[in-house]
Formats: C-alpha cells, sequence, structure tokens
C-alpha cells in the first residue's frame, strides 16, 4: 500500500513538474530587471520552504519517538531530515547560481546564506552522528535528542544572523508581504511548483522510510543470528 | 534544589580530579597558546588586532573548549564509573548539570591564561573594560560549557567518539559565537556598549537558558538506556 502511495505521489509530481516547467519557460516572460535567471526563484525557494518545514516535521516525529518509542517515527525522521538535507543543498546551490549572476560573486556571508548553511552544517552532523551509532534503540534515542537540539537551535541562529548582516533581498511572497510585490501569474507558478517539489519530497520520504525499516529489520535479524551462533 | 546540591558534588569531584592530574586542562592551555602563537604569524600586531582580537579568542576558547569536553564523560568509562554514577541517586540532569559546571571552570581558567597571553603577544590592554568582559565570558562560556556537557554525554559511547563531538557542537554553537564575537570585539577596541550591543547580550542569555533548560529536560533521554 505504502510503495502504491509513493509511486503516485511520484507520478503526480512529475506531471505537475512538467506542466510548471512548460509554462515557467513557454509561457512566463523574463523578469524585467532581471532576464531569464529569475526562473531559478520558481526552485530554489520552494526548496527553502520544504527543507524547513522537513526539519520542523522531524522535530515532530522525534518527539513522537520519545514519547512512544516507536521505531517508524525514528525511520520517519531520519528518512525527512534527509531529503530535507538534499533541499537545503538545492536551495544553496540554486541560490549561489543566482548571486553569481545578479551580484557577480557566488558566495557572501549574509544572515539568510549563513543561517541556511549552518542548517545543513547541524542535521548533516544528525546524519553523521547516525551512521556512528549501531544499536537501533541508541541511535534511535540520540538522534531524537539531537533533532530537538537542532530544531530549537536553528531558530536562533535564524535571528542571530539576521542582526549580525543582511544582504538577500527582502520577502516578495505574497503571505510575507501582504501581496504586490509579484506578479500573480509568476506567483500562482511559484506556488504550483512548491506543491510539485513538496509532492517529490513525500514520495522520496517515504521511499526512504521503507528502506530505514527494511534495514533496521535485516540488522536485527543480523544480531539475531550472532547470538544464536 | 537537591539537583543543584548533586550538581555541585558532581563539579568538586570533576575538579578534584582535574587537579590531580591535570590532563584536560594541560591538553586545553597547551592548545589554546600554540593556536594563539600561530594566530601571530597569521595576522600583524597591528590595530587590526582588536578588531579580529574577539574572533581570534573565541575561536581558541571554542576549539580548546573541545579537549575538555571530550574527557569530561570519557573519563568515567573505565571502571563502569559512568553506569555506576547511573545507578546512584543522582539524577541525570545534575550529572549533566555537574559536569557543565566542572567544564565552566576548566574553560574559564584555560579562558583567562588564553586572555593573557593574548594581551602580552598581540600588545593589547583588555583590563579596561574588565567588569563587561567578564559578564561576556561567563555567559558565553556557560553556552559552551553546558552544550559541552550535554554533547559529551551524547558522544560518549560513540565510535569516533573525538571526531563526532566537533561535527555536532560547532553548528550548534555559531549563534552563542557571533553574540560572543560581537561583544569582545567591542569591549577590545575600547568602545561602550550601545543600547543595540545589549541585543547581543540578550542573545547570549536566551541561548544559556533555552540550551539549559533543554539539556535538563533531555539528560535522562541522552543518558539512561
Amino acid at each position: 500500500m505504502r510503495e502504491k502511495i509513493a509511486i503516485g505521489t511520484a507520478a503526480a509530481a512529475a506531471a505537475l513538474l512538467a506542466n510548471n516547467l512548460y509554462q515557467m519557460f513557454m509561457v512566463l516572460p523574463d523578469e524585467a530587471l532581471q532576464g531569464a535567471i529569475y526562473r531559478i526563484l520558481f526552485f530554489h525557494a520552494p526548496a527553502a520552504l520544504v527543507g524547513m518545514i522537513g526539519y520542523f516535521v522531524a522535530l515532530t516525529f522525534s518527539i513522537l519517538y520519545l514519547s512512544s518509542k516507536n521505531f517508524l517515527h525514528d525511520s520517519l525522521a531520519a528518512s525527512v531530515v534527509e531529503v530535507s538535507l538534499v533541499f537545503s543543498v538545492v536551495n544553496l546551490v540554486t541560490g549561489s547560481i543566482w548571486a553569481r549572476v545578479i551580484w557577480g560573486i557566488w558566495w557572501t556571508w549574509d544572515a539568510r546564506l549563513t543561517s541556511a548553511l549552518v542548517c545543513v552544517l547541524i542535521f548533516f552532523g544528525y546524519l553523521v552522528m547516525r551512521r556512528a551509532i549501531e544499536e537501533p534503540t541508541q541511535r534511535a534515542r540520540l538522534s531524537s535528542a539531537l533533532c530537538i537540539f537542532g530544531c530549537v537551535d536553528v531558530v536562533i541562529v535564524y535571528k542571530s544572523i539576521d542582526w549580525f548582516r543582511t544582504q538577500h533581498p527582502g520577502p516578495v511572497l505574497d503571505f510575507r508581504t501582504g501581496g504586490g510585490k509579484m506578479d500573480p501569474a509568476m506567483a500562482h507558478i511559484f506556488w504550483l511548483n512548491f506543491l510539485a517539489i513538496l509532492l517529490v519530497a513525500v514520495a522520496l520520504v517515504l521511499v526512504r522510510t521503507r528502506q530505514e525499516s527494511t534495514a533496521r529489520e535485516i540488522d536485527s535479524l543480523r544480531r539475531l543470528a550472532h547470538t544464536a551462533a | 534544589m537537591k539537583t543543584i546540591r548533586h550538581a555541585l558534588l558532581i563539579a568538586r569531584k570533576d575538579l578534584a580530579l582535574e587537579l590531580r592530574t591535570k590532563e584536560s586542562l594541560n591538553a586545553a592551555g597547551a592548545f589554546a597558546i600554540v593556536i594563539l602563537v600561530l594566530f601571530s604569524f597569521a595576522f600583524e600586531e597591528t590595530e587590526q588586532i582588536k578588531e579580529i582580537g574577539g574572533g581570534l579568542l573565541w575561536l581558541v576558547f571554542a576549539f580548546a573548549g573541545a579537549l575538555i569536553f571530550n574527557r569530561s564523560f570519557a573519563r568515567e568509562l573505565p571502571n563502569d564509573c559512568l553506569d555506576t554514577l547511573l545507578a546512584s541517586p543522582l539524577s541525570p540532569a545534575s550529572l549533566v548539570t555537574g559536569k557543565a559546571l566542572a567544564n565552566f571552570v576548566m574553560l574559564l581558567a584555560m579562558e583567562l591564561i588564553s586572555i593573557v597571553i593574548f594581551g602580552i603577544f598581540f600588545n593589547v590592554n583588555w583590563t579596561r573594560h574588565i567588569g563587561e568582559l567578564s559578564l561576556v565570558f561567563a555567559l558565553g562560556t556557560w553556552g559552551i560549557s553546558i552544550l559541552g556537557a550535554v554533547f559529551g554525554a551524547l558522544t560518549v559511547n560513540l565510535r569516533l567518539r573525538e571526531l563526532m563531538l566537533p561535527i555536532i557542537i560547532y553548528p550548534l554553537l555559531v549563534p552563542l559565537l557571533i553574540a560572543a564575537i560581537e561583544l569582545t570585539k567591542l569591549l577590545l577596541s575600547n568602545q561602550s556598549m550601545t543600547p543595540n550591543d545589549f541585543l547581543w547580550t540578550k542573545l547570549l542569555i536566551v541561548f544559556d537558558v533555552v540550551f539549559t533548560a533543554l539539556a535538563m529536560l533531555l539528560a535522562d533521554t541522552i543518558l539512561v538506556n
């Protein structure tokens, strides 16, 4: 059943992405000031949003694991962090490409760039730590604790670096500005692409959760065989 | 109240042990001095050093601190001392807080040595705002110490423990280091604090309070299997 849901979600994401790509490249005009490169926004910002949402979903699953000790919650938390990390990296790379064209530099130590990078480093540490623990219960317990620390820190990091230095463009999306900063046609494709990327993330999480659960089952069988021998 | 009393007992035990063996302090102190000497080759002894001095000092504290934190729980591994401590009436929260207190004292001692040497090597008078500087050092050091104790406990049984601790702890310390660096830079440059700079002090306090609360809340999860 879960496999069918994953395939269905991936198929819906693919169809939506195909439509969005057509709209982006064939229907929407170039932006008046930035030219063609503005289209990277349709991937850059949704990837950031999906990444951020993912970290807080992982926080929820981590808290759920600690209260229920259900390994499915741990698998879900780990999968969500892994997929969110991929989208955070996509966000950094696409942002870097945009910055090279518009600002003339690949990177600057601006508030949002730095907080996004620190976020990637925190959750990269989470994945590295998971690999270093073999015992499943210990791995789930310690990973959940680290995820809680990481998510709380992300909030403080964002605020602190915002005071520190800022160069990143201000918000353009309607829910942050109250409207008027983005053409409605562009905003429409933006949210459709956000949905497509969210569906890709959900499909990937479902696949990774299944792999995590299978890996844990194989591991427990191996341990059982060891004990029997 | 009982937690605080138990935490003080643990801190006293750790500090007594450290005073006898001096293994963490010697290593961290020597490391800090070597780094400061290396910085003297990298940076000229000019006015610019006051601008970057805050950053240099806090990098030294964070790096040398990792040597102290790695030992803080690892020293309980031989003879199953950690299991004995966990089986005792001590709560995990008091154990973590006690370790953090011991880390705090050791790190402050190492910071005192480092700043004296920094003042001599780079010809910087750091005593002009000693009151404010002490407050910044105390707040920053408590934040590093509590996270060091928590993640020392979290990584104590892991493979590659020495490697894992810095990978996890440094990204988490970013907000604290930014605030501490900004304030130290300001005080070393002999400038007075403006209301805007109090934002950094508030950030240090928020960081300390939030992570101390989280550490006490999750100590049981981290230590008790």
